[in-house]
């Protein structure tokens, strides 16, 4: 062994994975250069989580500055932090309308979108059928599309249907990005179901549609819910479309919404801040409510393309 | 049932399943397909309705000479037929070839290669480090993952404007610049350093997602394997040249290729960032959507060629790509 040691040493160490740990494998001694390592471990991860951390809870801290210009002197915002800036934004501003929208369009393209990539995900994954290839490559293909190839032919053809300035449009619109990268996603998931579910299903009876429906749906909530959320994140921070597409400021979804402090308002950024800080904080409690199948669903859905 | 694709062991095979026997083949042929058509049927009509066909008017449009002028619209009451006209392939001739096409198109061009290149890069590496460092045996690192995936648990719109009050001009980078005496560049005007600005922000953005990814590759690599390393005398840098790169080789290049797709269409950093007020530092994506959304009169034509442009760069890009990672040996599903 080197005794010069990258703090990426002990990453070699064998990880006891929960389910798949065969028993305590033998362990290096933890001597010196262990201590190091971890030392130097930690001060990375430290310091990388500052930075991870920092934009936002800086962002918090702005928020509780009355003035639009408190951000030009941050020094003062201690003598008077207030939580005035989130008073004025619930009370004054469109913010339930804005949240009205953005939960109607996100839960609308989560809901639509799971459903159709969930039967998707599973016939590419069990079965072998002329022109898989195709549609695997044609899924991948959706996934790469420019939002500027689509941005104008939609425009024009949502504007033919009225269906501009509507929540059907926009969620439509959204299945058509979410719905190729959940179905890929949802594949990998149900190949890491044993495919002997499956067969005592049959052999118990049931048509291929009871098995997807009372057997694999059911074993394959964690890939779901991390196609769920995939698709509500999607849709929730979506911008270039909700810009475009949404012209009535009380159909503004939050991402159009922030935009509106800026222009309108006379560049409010404590106004701003403060709405950021309050949309963030129930969409990243949600993540972290799921972020446990994340990686489960993730890691299948990579390593299996 | 003889279909036993075992892919989920991680054994690698070709992707298709070992053929059954002639007769059996067509017995089930049918039945089986019929229920996969089934299935995917939902997908094919949703994306032939929602992609296809505005793909094919899309493409249409980039014949003609349409803008917000010309197109059919509604004033009111009052109804505008569509005036504009076929023009054949004048837009592409115009965007590649045509008079100052370099600072149109080729600049933007060299850029949204450079800013994709650059990010993955940094996503990809960050992203690994970061990845080993966690997958050790570390006290209180499920607290270190649970801070470190905040930039992607938040929305993007809501981290740009945050890092976008940090960058103004007397934000509190500049001031802390100022404060260890270091020049205090221009953030949001000058064209360096609104590069700059981007690629920073969206490494910060983007970090997250390759972190947990790569992470999960690694908790699936087989401890004995870096065990039988062990024991055959390689060293830290040996096992994770010969045991961890391999080992992470189809998550890798999965990770790496959606990398490549979402940066390079990246929209909503650069959008946020900069809006309308900086030119230069837009990619190609945020360029065609200035051009059909952000100007009077909007020029739909040409920003919808400019978009068959980018998808037609990604095609043959990811073409090469799979043909690439394929050469040896065909592991990937697609």
């Amino acid at each position: 062994m080197s005794t010069t040691t990258p703090p990426e040493t002990a990453a070699g160490e064998p990880v006891a994975k929960v389910l798949a740990a065969p028993g305590p494998g033998p362990r290096r001694p933890h001597g010196r250069r262990g201590l190091l390592t971890s030392l130097a471990s930690h001060g990375i991860l430290t310091v990388a989580s500052l930075i991870a951390l920092f934009p936002i809870a800086w962002l918090v801290f702005l928020s509780l500055g009355p003035d639009k210009d408190d951000y030009l002197h941050p020094g003062d915002i201690w003598h008077k932090m207030t939580f005035s800036n989130y008073a004025f934004v619930l009370e004054h501003t469109g913010f339930f309308g804005w949240l009205k929208s953005s939960l109607i369009v996100s839960l609308g393209t989560t809901v639509i979108g799971v459903l159709v990539a969930a039967t998707t995900g599973y016939a590419v994954s069990r079965m072998r059928f002329p022109g898989y290839k195709k549609l695997m490559w044609a899924l991948l293909v959706t996934q790469m599309f420019p939002i500027a190839v689509l941005i104008v032919p939609m425009y024009q053809i949502l504007s033919d249907l009225q269906l501009i300035d509507s929540y059907l449009g926009l969620i439509l619109v959204y299945c058509s990005t979410a719905v190729p990268y959940s179905a890929w996603l949802l594949k990998g998931y149900f190949d890491t179901i044993p495919f002997e579910i499956d067969e005592a299903g049959r052999v118990d009876g049931l048509t291929p549609f009871g098995t997807f429906f009372r057997l694999i749906l059911p074993l394959a909530k964690p890939g779901l819910a991390v196609a769920a959320f995939y698709n509500f994140i999607t849709a929730f921070g979506e911008v270039a479309f909700a810009s475009t597409f949404m012209l009535d400021d009380s159909k503004y979804t939050f991402a159009v919404g922030l935009q509106s402090f800026v222009s309108e308002h006379d560049a409010q950024r404590n106004l701003m801040a403060a709405t950021a800080v309050l949309v963030a904080i129930p969409v990243s409690a949600f993540f972290y409510l799921v972020q446990k199948n994340l990686v489960t669903g993730l890691t299948a859905g990579g390593t299996k393309g | 049932m003889t279909v036993a694709i075992d892919r989920a062991t991680g054994k690698r095979r070709g992707d298709r399943a070992p053929r059954p026997g002639l007769g059996r083949r067509v017995r089930n042929g049918y039945q089986r397909h019929w229920y996969a058509y089934a299935m995917i049927a939902p997908v094919v009509v949703v994306l032939g309705v929602l992609v296809l066909y505005p793909l094919v008017y899309g493409l249409y449009l980039t014949l003609t000479d349409a803008n917000s002028l010309n197109t059919a619209r509604t004033i009111g009451v009052n109804h505008i037929d569509a005036t504009y006209k076929f023009i054949g392939l004048d837009n592409y001739q115009d965007i590649l070839f045509g008079p100052t096409a370099y600072d149109r198109f080729w600049s933007h061009f060299i850029w949204t290669i450079a800013w994709t290149a650059l990010c993955v890069a940094l996503h990809y590496c960050i992203g690994l480090g970061l990845a080993l460092l966690l997958n050790q045996k570390l006290r209180g690192r499920t607290v270190y993952r649970l801070i470190l995936i905040l930039p992607w648990a938040v929305p993007t719109f809501v981290t740009v404007f945050g890092w976008r009050f940090m960058l103004a001009d007397g934000g509190v980078i500049n001031s802390a610049l100022d404060a260890l005496h270091l020049p205090a560049p221009l953030w949001l005007e000058d064209t360096f350093w609104q590069r700059f600005a981007a690629i920073m922000v969206n490494t910060w953005c983007g970090v997250p997602f390759m972190m947990v990814s790569l992470l999960g590759g690694l908790q699936s690599i087989d401890a004995s394997l870096y065990e039988a390393a062990e024991m055959d005398g390689a060293n830290a840098w040996q096992r994770f040249r010969y045991v961890t790169l391999p080992g992470l080789r189809s998550v890798s290049s999965t990770v790496v290729l959606l990398g490549i797709i979402w940066t390079f269409n990246q929209f909503a950093v650069i959008f946020l960032l900069f809006g309308n007020t900086a030119p230069d530092a837009q990619i190609l994506v945020t360029w065609a959507y200035y051009l059909g959304f952000g100007q009077q009169p909007r020029d739909f034509a040409q920003s919808a060629a400019y978009g068959i442009l980018l998808l037609a760069v990604l095609i043959v890009f990811t073409s090469f790509y799979r043909r690439w990672l394929n050469r040896d040996e065909q592991q990937l599903a697609i």
